[in-house]
């Protein structure tokens, strides 16, 4: 993991302020569906390198983010807030 | 050869120049009855007892790297079968009565040492969940001891039982759980197997599944094409990697989890010991280093290497249990890649191709259950029908809401 994550709100921080969730996946609509609810709630592509996930700035601006990050290296190729869908701080 | 205390003397008398290798390194051969993917300790297990119980020794275990070097020699080396639920018990305690006889079985000295797994508890309410846990798997004939803060005292009289936030009120102890010398159950299953005719193949990765009118037809290696009439698949932390070579999605993520050894200290710790509140365990290998760890870093990971906040994490939870430990010098940290389950229990299954099977989701629990493993594997490779103690380890329990969560924690990897 790099020890930096860029918080689109607060800078670099340091990884020790946030909390990680997990997959940023969307959410399907309540009534999509059984397999639409199955492969959200558990089944992965798991991938081997870039990776979208969200992570919470605990102990900073205690927003919601996406991190984008590679999996095989740890390296972060940036981050935006949960509630900005497109544009990405590198 | 057989090993015995006979056979050192006489090969020390001969200058030890007439050891053999524990294993052939073959070519592979052309087409195999079962192709094991994965030369981990649930790989090596699983073409052991294919040979040994089943009678299948046409085998090939087909490893991208060398044998051990995965998770089975990387993992803290406990053994235990202290679980709760009924679909998990019965199964991790057949892997410890396999512990138990394994040395012997297997000719190798695997170092099993059944020097106790102590899982301390903080609160009232812990404790009452261990009794139920100890009632549990008493129930199920496994052994398990409630004990007080005296008694726990007497055992470990350096932990710090006046915690302020985590003081220590007593302990569930499984007294026949331990550990093993991890390298050497690798070692002991690769060679039981070899002697029985299985082709161990080190630096054979795994490409591509041919598949044919929908049946798996062998692989496509680092080392060319190998046919197969049944494709068993074990790779641990890259299990959804290998899945995805058959166009399946696993309900499976791969997380970091760390380890570290202390320098060698004298007879400090003769037990496993859990710092149930502070994510902390700890045991003394036989030369003497403290081996520990905590829980996983958190994120999504194939790098088997972790991050510093969680070493700190780790070790300030270590000093919170013992303090003395602020005097003890790391040595050496690792990480391994571990496949995190979306409910914290394995899979032990067939898949939607018929004779495609799969074993995953082991979490960072599965060196303990490597016996039992490639036991129940093999016999669900060999009889196209689960095990009885393997029978709720279904890949398609999500699909179906029959979730064996032993934590109670829902589908959060992270959290198990
Ligand atoms: C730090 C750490 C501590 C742990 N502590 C404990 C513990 O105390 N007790 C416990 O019970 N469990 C523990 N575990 C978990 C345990 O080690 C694992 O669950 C278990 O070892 C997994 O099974 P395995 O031995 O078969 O895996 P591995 O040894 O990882 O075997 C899988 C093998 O598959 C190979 N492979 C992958 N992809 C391919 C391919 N495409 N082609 C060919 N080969 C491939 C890999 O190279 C690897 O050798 C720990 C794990 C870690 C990381
Ligand atoms: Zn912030």
């Amino acid at each position: 993991m790099a020890s930096l994550i860029p918080c689109p709100h607060c800078g670099q921080r340091p990884r020790e302020e946030f909390t990680v969730k997990g997959a940023a996946l969307v959410r399907p609509a309540a009534d999509a569906g059984r397999n639409a609810w199955l492969d959200y709630v558990y089944l992965r592509d798991n991938p081997r390198g870039r990776y979208d996930e969200h992570w919470h700035h605990t102990s900073g601006c205690r927003r919601w983010l996406v991190v984008t990050r590679d999996t095989a290296t740890h390296e972060i190729e940036g981050a935006r807030d949960t509630a900005a869908r497109t544009e990405t701080v590198e | 050869m057989r090993y015995s205390a006979f056979s050192i003397l006489l090969n020390g008398l001969r200058g030890n120049t007439a050891w053999k290798p524990a294993w052939r390194a073959p070519k592979p051969k052309p087409h195999y009855d079962v192709i094991i993917v994965g030369g981990g300790g649930h790989g090596l297990a699983t073409a052991y007892y294919l040979a040994k119980e089943f009678g299948i020794r046409n085998v090939a275990v087909l490893e991208k790297a060398y044998i051990g070097s995965g998770n089975v020699g990387r993992n803290t080396t406990i053994i235990r079968s202290n679980y709760l639920l009924p679909a998990n018990n019965p199964f991790y305690e057949l892997s410890l009565k396999l512990w138990e006889g394994l040395e012997q079985d297997l000719n190798f000295n695997a170092m099993i040492s059944q020097r106790g797994v102590l899982n301390l508890f903080h609160s009232d309410a812990q404790r009452d969940a261990y009794m139920r846990r100890g009632n549990a798997m008493r129930l199920h004939g496994v052994d398990a001891d409630l004990l007080d803060r005296t008694k726990v005292r007497q055992m470990l009289p350096f932990l710090d039982f006046e915690n302020a936030r985590f003081p220590i009120h007593g302990g569930l102890i499984q007294r026949r759980g331990g550990t093993a010398r991890h390298d050497g159950v690798a070692w002991g299953y690769a060679r039981g197997a070899d002697s029985m005719g299985v082709d161990i193949i080190q630096e054979c990765e795994v490409t591509a599944i041919r598949r044919e009118n929908g049946k798996v037809t062998g692989v496509e290696t680092s080392k060319g094409f190998i046919g197969c009439s049944k494709l068993a698949v074990a790779v641990a932390g890259n299990s959804s990697q290998v899945a995805a070579m058959a166009d399946m999605r696993l309900p499976i993520e791969s997380h970091v989890l760390q380890a570290f050894v202390s320098e060698g200290l004298k007879p400090f710790i003769d037990c496993v010991v859990t710092f149930g509140a502070g994510h902390f365990y700890v045991s003394q290998s036989d030369k003497g280093g403290l081996v520990f760890g905590g829980d996983m870093d958190g994120y999504n990971s194939y790098a088997q290497r972790g991050n510093l906040s969680t070493v700190e994490h780790v070790i300030e939870a270590g000093k919170a249990m013992i303090p003395a430990l602020s005097r003890v010098r790391v040595l050496r940290s690792w990480g391994g890649i571990v496949d995190m389950s979306m409910d914290g229990t394995p899979i032990i299954d067939r898949t939607h191709i018929d004779n495609l099977y799969l074993n995953a989701g082991w979490c960072y629990g599965g060196f303990k259950a490597t016996p039992g493993s490639g036991f129940c594997f093999a016999h669900l490779i060999a009889r196209n029908e689960p095990h009885a103690v393997t029978r709720e380890m279904r890949l398609d329990r999500f699909e179906r809401g029959y979730l064996v969560d032993e934590k109670g924690q829902g589908a959060q990897p992270n959290l198990h």
